[in-house]
């Protein structure tokens, strides 16, 4: 071994290791604290809890007698597991939405001539310039009864009275596909634009009508920007709180928003216990989905 | 130009904003007061004259429910020299050491203080030590006339409590839109009052009564939010919303503005109503104290409560001012109520943890139905 070959490993090992680092500062080191709280009393005091154990040296004594009462509360009220389930719902519905319209939205991009593709992204991503929250606010005068839309609809003569949107989940699932297509139109035409055309013309060839080419050939292709969109609309948007927040009624609560209140209500200990459930219930699936692709030698 | 180029493009544009963010963030010096109120609750033209007499910059922020506020307090440091808090969560932030006692020889104008509110107010603060009264109010009823009319009746008073809790009557609104504060502490000593039980009541079988109530009624509400109704009544959109009673009017100035023909009213319900009071605090940590001691001085000059009171629609608590305000204000029982009003205006203390959770509990299940 050389001598200059020595420090050159040992700068290689140190690259592979920023990635745990990194992963340890910003994920672990937050979500053990988060999991202190969530095993803590909710107190009058500053910060409002009361820990059952401070540093290594109580934590012995601290796990002779586990405290998973906030855990418990959260398993015996109905009304978490509902809102989580509700939330899972609207998060499926919004990919769902956002793939029905971001997929032929990434395919036309990448099909469009190559000097006009940097516009079309442009478009895309335009919206991003506006502050996120004035394009909510935004669709509340749209929405709202003889809103924009209503006027619209209204003077085509489409309806007759006002359609009661906003405030509805309908309202929600609108504001939601509206604020993620972009990550969904994004990764796919990444994938879109790589696809070799030649394969489509010797589907062609081989006598495959554009269906059969499109089913057999583009779709499976397509599937790691398919997958990448997917997690990117799906993740952030089961945890949503500012949309359902401004566009929905009192029936659109989500996680995220009683997350807020169990938090803005001084019990930091149980909505901890919350946030910890929802990281759990998000990252479980995602491993096991990575682990089954990885199983199966294929995707991204 | 690739799709990752443009998103390079983005990241290194969204870095370079928040280097600039942080930048001027670092130039606030001395001569800059923050402070923290409740949305729409000031007239500018107020924050203008305090900066051009004293050279000192304000920066003005503002929420909407005081859970948000609390939150900061409790995490620890907000940034904040001067914080505009409702009294009924003093008593829960004295003892935990969060506010710097007022110096009142700093704040010559407290002679114009009313007496009334102080002494109400020294309820929540003792001694009247922490807090400078800023405005009170009632949470009350606010209505649209001339929906109401059009689905109860061309005669029809509202005067109750009833209106919104008799499940006969509300449903008669249910299509028009009604929406309700998003606020524990306001929403159950009222179902509690209406019920005839104590509105104060920490006890958990009425906390259930009054919960089972707002339940019954929750078909037929539209939204629980604590600013939205303010442009929701001004627009027209709704029939009727419980809201503060300041918030109401300022609807009504702002649909007379508009000329949209939406005329708006405020009632204070005969069962009583929840009197409460937003006063000025200084945070312990607060980095320029004696920037906010001018303030709080300054905006308690007679001529200045009274254009803020003229303004945003609300009753201050400072008595020299009176003499000032608009007729329009003074005489309005909504702002200022006439004595046998005041006596139906009933006080809360602030709920303890155990209480804190079943209301919020109670609370929670009643907004989403479940």
């Amino acid at each position: 071994m050389s001598a200059s070959a020595v420090p050159a490993a040992r700068l290689g090992r140190l690259v592979l290791a920023a990635p745990y680092l990194w992963l340890l500062l910003f994920f672990l080191a937050p979500f053990a604290m988060v999991l202190r709280i969530a095993l803590s009393d909710a107190d009058t005091a500053l910060p409002p809890y009361a820990p059952h154990f401070e540093g290594i040296a109580t934590l012995w004594s601290f796990l002779g007698k586990l405290d998973f009462e906030n855990f418990r509360l959260l398993a015996d009220d109905s009304l978490y597991g509902q809102t989580y389930l509700y939330s899972l719902r609207i998060a499926a519905l919004t990919t769902l939405i956002a793939l029905a319209i971001g997929y032929p939205l990434a395919y036309a991009i990448a099909a469009a001539p190559r000097r006009w593709r940097p516009v079309l992204l442009v478009l895309v991503v335009l919206p991003f310039w506006t502050s996120f929250l004035i394009r909510v606010y935004a669709w509340i005068g749209i929405l709202r009864p003889e809103g924009l839309l209503d006027m619209v609809l209204g003077s085509l003569g489409l309806t007759s009275e006002p359609l009661r949107l906003l405030n509805t989940e309908a309202a929600v699932l609108i504001g939601m596909v509206y604020s993620y297509l972009p990550f969904m139109v994004l990764p796919l035409y990444a994938t879109l634009e790589k696809l070799d055309r030649s394969l489509l013309e010797a589907a062609a060839d081989l006598g495959a009508a554009p269906a059969t080419a499109f089913l057999t050939v583009t779709l499976p292709l397509s599937r790691p920007g398919l997958f990448a969109g997917a997690a990117l609309v799906f993740i952030p948007s089961v945890g949503e709180f500012v949309i359902p927040d401004l566009l929905g009624g009192p029936d659109t609560m989500m996680i995220g928003n009683l997350l807020w209140t169990t938090f803005s209500s001084r019990d930091w200990p149980l909505a901890s216990a919350v946030a910890i459930i929802l990281l759990v219930a998000l990252v479980l699936p995602l491993a096991w989905l990575q682990r089954a692709r990885l199983a199966r030698g294929g995707g991204v | 130009m690739t799709a990752r180029d443009w998103l390079k493009g983005i990241v290194s544009g969204a870095v370079l904003g928040l280097a600039l963010l942080a930048a001027n963030s670092a130039g606030a010096q001395n001569k800059e007061l923050r402070i923290y109120n409740w949305s729409d609750y000031v007239d500018p033209e107020v924050l203008d004259a305090f900066k051009t007499e004293t050279g000192i910059t304000v920066v003005y922020d503002t929420f909407d429910q005081m859970e948000t506020v609390e939150t900061k307090l409790l995490a620890g440091k907000t940034g904040y020299d001067l914080i505009v808090v409702t009294a009924s969560f003093l008593p829960r932030h004295i003892p935990l050491g969060l506010y710097a006692p007022i110096d009142a020889a700093k704040v010559p104008n407290l002679k114009n203080a009313w007496p009334e509110i102080q002494g109400r107010l020294a309820k929540y603060d003792p001694g009247n030590r922490y807090a400078v009264n800023y405005m009170w109010g009632t949470t009350g009823i606010g209505y649209n006339v001339a929906k109401i009319r059009e689905r109860l009746g061309p005669d029809v008073v509202i005067d109750s409590w009833k209106i919104l809790f008799d499940p006969d009557q509300i449903k008669k609104l249910s299509n028009c839109g009604v929406h309700v504060l998003d606020a524990v502490e306001e929403m159950f000593p009222a179902a509690l009052r209406y019920l005839g039980l104590n509105p104060d009541s920490k006890v958990e079988a009425d906390l259930n009564r009054a919960g089972d109530l707002l339940r019954k009624i929750r078909p037929h509400i539209q939204k629980f939010h604590s600013s939205e109704y303010i442009n929701a009544l001004a627009n027209g959109d709704i029939c009727l919303a419980v809201g503060y009673s300041g918030d109401v009017l300022q609807a009504k100035k702002r649909a007379e503005e508009a000329r949209n023909k939406v005329e708006i009213a405020y009632a204070i319900p005969k069962e009583g109503a929840l009197m409460w009071f937003d006063s000025f605090v200084i945070p312990k940590d607060a980095g320029n104290p004696e920037a906010a001691l001018k303030f709080i001085d300054f905006v308690n000059r007679p001529a200045m409560a009274a254009k803020n009171s003229d303004f945003i629609q609300y009753a201050n608590g400072n008595l020299a001012s009176q003499p000032l305000l608009s007729v329009a204000v003074r005489d309005n029982p909504g702002i200022y109520p006439p004595e046998a009003v005041m006596g139906r205006l009933y006080t809360i203390t602030p709920y303890d943890q155990k209480s804190q959770r079943l209301v919020n509990r109670l609370w929670t299940r009643v907004k989403t139905g479940k």
